[in-house]
């Protein structure tokens, strides 16, 4: 374990475990993420982990840069110890093509393959949540397979529906919230990935592995209005 | 209770923003000067971090239904209370009936209205603050607009009592229109061409008409690598600022994305946020180099002037009542 520790500004330190995106640096990631999760440092405010770094911030009021890089290197024997727990496996419905995925057509054409067979990759694998972010609740997704990969749409739509799964480029994820954005969509999933009322307000956390589970319209429908009857 | 007349430009309920939630993607947000929302609150003897009303460049109408004591902090965007001119930095008590407008921006673009008492909305998150994008605290998860109307938290009697004699306030920060903003190195400094790293540090740029609380996008001369490659997203803070392809800066502000995918040319220092949140389009700024060791130390004593005026209120306050 050989960690290299940087300033991310006057309130935050990086630790980066990787210079590479695999399955070694998000092993440690996690390790590091649950250590810190049950023995937090009194001095740390909080932390974000990432693809291949964990960052912490802390109130330089109370403690300096040196005094927290010291301080992480005695943290980082301990956590190297611990085993996290094994991922979670969290399935998400999704309601493809029709109105809920109108780029699905487009996936398809652009791989040369009718739009079944895009359905049947995008649920025919596991995926791992490498990092929440980019939007509340937002899960960076490794694993998707090449074959359904597609470009970003030439002009970004102003709004895409909050649930909307998408695929841009080599990656898939789902939209927490309705935001601009240019993925291709492909479907639409009634679970809500950003609960703000609850304590952890995403329902999903660095490290789960997730599947896609092909619904129709009307599971969709039922599955939506318990949702929103068990949030109101 | 205060009601508002008029929207005006983007006035949103602010605190100091939501801490521990951003390993679930939930953007930090908070006061863009946390510094003018501290002293605004000292000043009508709230919490430091009660919520307030943060007003941009071209300020609502606000009616007060209800006697009580407020402040004004931050830019000097020519506040009024029934037509006239009041002062910034100190306290000022309104009565039921009287409206709080802004005319032009003399100085800054951002000014916090402290209530006696902080704005009461639900805490959500364990926090105040607005954050539109996700509809998420502050007033309905939104800006306000006309018509909406605030409850107001219970003042204590001495708070309500402090009335002001208009003999005292707090002096301004130096907010200027072309400050020079001293910054850390960020992580990706060394990968950007050695005449990029000289532009960054000695050239001038200039605030782009699209910078809001996400971003301060810059105009100036581009920034590049000194060899393209792809970055591995990771966190971003308050006040990093990250280049894209396109070579034009971005500095992030308090609503910013918790983690981002462009180098990082810099982080600037936390004591200057305020200086960079008061900039307006067109104006300009430079950048200087300092440590970390450095940027803690005038944290600590801007910390230190903090606990000074703190303690000074707290007299004056005591002297009146």
């Amino acid at each position: 374990m050989d960690y290299s520790f940087s300033p991310l500004g006057d309130q935050a330190i990086v630790i980066e475990v990787g210079t590479a995106i695999n399955e070694h640096t998000q092993k440690e990631i996690l390790a590091i993420s649950s250590f810190l999760e049950a023995n937090s440092p009194q001095w740390m405010t909080e932390f974000i982990p990432a693809f291949t770094t964990v960052s912490i911030f802390y109130n330089p009021l109370h403690i300096s840069y040196g005094e927290v890089k010291s301080g992480l290197t005695a943290l980082l024997k301990e956590a190297s110890e611990i085993t996290p727990s094994p991922p979670r496996t969290i399935e998400i419905p999704v309601c493809y093509g029709g109105d809920y995925g109108p780029d699905l057509e487009f996936v398809a054409q652009h791989n040369g393959l009718s739009t079944e067979e895009v359905i049947a990759i995008h649920t025919g694998t596991s995926y791992t949540v490498h990092m929440i972010g980019f939007a509340p609740g937002f899960p960076y997704l490794g694993g998707m397979s090449e074959k359904i990969a597609a470009p970003r749409r030439q002009s970004p739509r102003v709004s895409i529906p909050e649930r909307s799964v998408g695929i841009a480029g080599n990656q898939t994820g789902v939209y927490p919230i309705s935001t601009p954005g240019g993925w291709q969509l492909i479907g639409r999933t009634p679970t809500r990935l950003f609960l703000p009322e609850k304590e952890i307000p995403s329902l999903l956390r660095a490290g789960d592995t997730i599947v896609f589970r092909r619904i129709t319209a009307e599971e969709y429908q039922t599955l939506e209005e318990i949702e929103n009857a068990d949030h109101t | 209770m205060l009601t508002i007349h008029k929207s005006g430009m983007q006035t949103t309920v602010q605190d100091f923003g939501r801490t521990g939630f951003q390993k679930y993607g939930v953007v930090g947000s908070g006061a863009m000067d946390p510094y003018a929302l501290r002293i605004a609150n000292l000043l009508v003897g709230n919490k430091e971090n009660a919520a307030a009303l943060e007003i941009t460049l071209m300020g609502p109408s606000i009616h007060f239904d209800e006697d009580h004591v407020i402040s004004i902090c931050g830019g000097n965007l020519t506040p009024q209370l029934d037509g006239k001119v009041v002062g910034c930095w100190r306290a000022i008590p309104v009565t039921k009936g009287q409206t709080l407008t802004f005319g032009k921006p003399r100085s800054g673009s951002r000014c916090y209205v402290a209530v006696a008492g902080g704005i009461d909305v639900p805490a959500v998150m364990g926090s105040r603050s607005t954050y539109a994008r996700a509809e998420l605290g502050g007033y309905e998860g939104r800006a306000l607009d006309s018509g909406d109307q605030l409850a107001i938290g219970e003042a204590s009697a001495a708070q309500k009592s402090a009335a002001h004699n208009g003999s005292w306030f707090v002096p301004a920060p130096s907010y200027s229109p072309n400050p020079v903003i001293r910054i850390t190195k960020g992580r990706q400094f060394e990968l950007f061409s050695e005449q990029s790293r000289k532009d960054f540090l000695s050239e001038t740029f200039s605030v782009n008409s699209q910078s809001d609380r996400m971003g301060y996008r810059l105009d100036g001369l581009r920034l590049a690598l000194a060899e393209a490659q792809e970055m591995i997203s990771e966190a971003v803070v308050f006040g990093s600022i990250q280049v894209p392809a396109d070579g034009n800066p971005i500095i992030l502000m308090a609503d910013r994305q918790t983690v981002g995918g462009y180098p990082k040319i810099a982080e600037a220092i936390t004591v200057d946020l305020p200086l960079i949140s008061q900039l307006k389009p067109g104006d300009r700024l430079r950048f200087t180099e300092v440590s970390v060791e450095e940027a803690q130390r005038l944290l600590k004593l801007q910390e230190h002037t903090i606990n000074c005026l703190k303690n000074a209120i707290r007299l004056k306050r005591r002297d009146m009542k």
